[in-house]
């Protein structure tokens, strides 16, 4: 099973990601940004970080990318593709995933250890969670708002598409506590929390992020 | 040539922090009187006659702008 890790200039997160992939036994494949081949990967992980420097908008610059082309294809294709952090951003400006990130309401970078709840555990990267678990796991992001007009609110609570909340206070001014949703089909699922640091309690607060990478190789044997 | 400007602006119902925060620093500052600020984005293209309008509309609509958060308008200056 290779799962791919793209890598942007101004990614910081592709390590960490990478490792979690490795942890669950799968193969971690790079992906290389100006690169439209992706490997014959079975899923992808776009990670955390400030690609190209996130000038513009966050994500907006990287969602054009050769790399992200190709990613775009292969989620309309039914790929399972996670979104983390600027990988989120990312799917949000390519239009994998609605809505749009935008400045946290106090204005300050936030880097805290964050509780979650699991709201849908039926998307592809969910599955190993029970429903309404609570998670901890790092979020740290200045532009972690999550935004959309209230008709795309409206539908994704209606199809079960918001997949975490933030558990406790707000951290960031998101519309209804939203963390995390997903695409109609679940194969697609963007968080602003990072799983990926939080595989192993020796470097993280819990192990609760391995969950996510346990759930996505679940959905790949089952397909 | 030409010069194009394209101005980015958040959409009123989006929440604004930067520019509530100016807003905020105002009366700190001793200058009252100010009930708003919105902060937004400038560009400034030079491009040659091959650029229509139409093209300039994408390029504002797709990838200057994100039209989820933002508005936008494009103003050939000469």
């Amino acid at each position: 099973m290779k799962i791919g890790v793209i890598t942007f200039p101004g990614t910081l997160d592709d390590v960490d990601a990478a490792r979690a992939a490795r942890y669950i036994d799968a193969e971690a494949v790079n992906l290389w940004h100006a690169d439209e081949d992706l490997h014959g990967v079975d899923a992808v992980i776009v990670p955390g970080g400030f690609s190209y420097g996130d000038y513009l908008r966050c994500g907006a610059i990287a969602r054009f990318a050769p790399v992200m082309s190709s990613v775009i294809d292969a989620a309309k294709g039914g790929m399972p593709v996670l979104g983390i952090c600027n990988g989120f951003q990312i799917l949000c400006e390519a239009g994998l995933l609605p809505g749009a990130l935008v400045r946290n309401k106090k204005l300050h970078f936030v880097c805290r250890d964050q509780w979650l709840r699991v709201e849908n555990n039926t998307t592809a990267w969910t599955t190993r969670y029970e429903a309404g678990a609570e998670v901890l796991v790092p979020l740290k992001s200045g532009e972690g708002g999550y935004v959309a007009d209230q008709s795309t609110l409206d539908e994704l609570e209606g199809e079960g598409r918001v997949v975490f909340r933030y558990v406790g206070e707000n951290p960031n001014g998101s519309r209804d506590d939203i963390a995390g949703i997903c695409s109609a089909n679940g194969r697609v699922v963007g968080l602003m929390p990072h799983p990926e640091h939080a595989i192993d309690a020796l470097t993280g607060p819990s192990d609760d992020g391995l969950g996510v990478f346990l759930s996505v190789v679940d959905s790949l044997v089952s397909a | 040539m030409a010069r194009v400007v394209v101005d980015v602006m958040p959409k009123p119902e989006i929440l604004d922090p930067q520019g509530q925060a100016v807003a905020g620093a105002l009366p700190r500052l001793g200058f009252t009187g100010v009930t708003s600020v919105r902060q937004g984005k400038h560009f400034e293209l030079e491009v040659d006659d091959s650029v229509d309008d139409e093209t300039l509309a994408k390029i504002a609509e797709g990838f200057l702008a994100n039209p989820v958060i933002e508005e936008w308008t494009v103003r050939r200056l000469s």
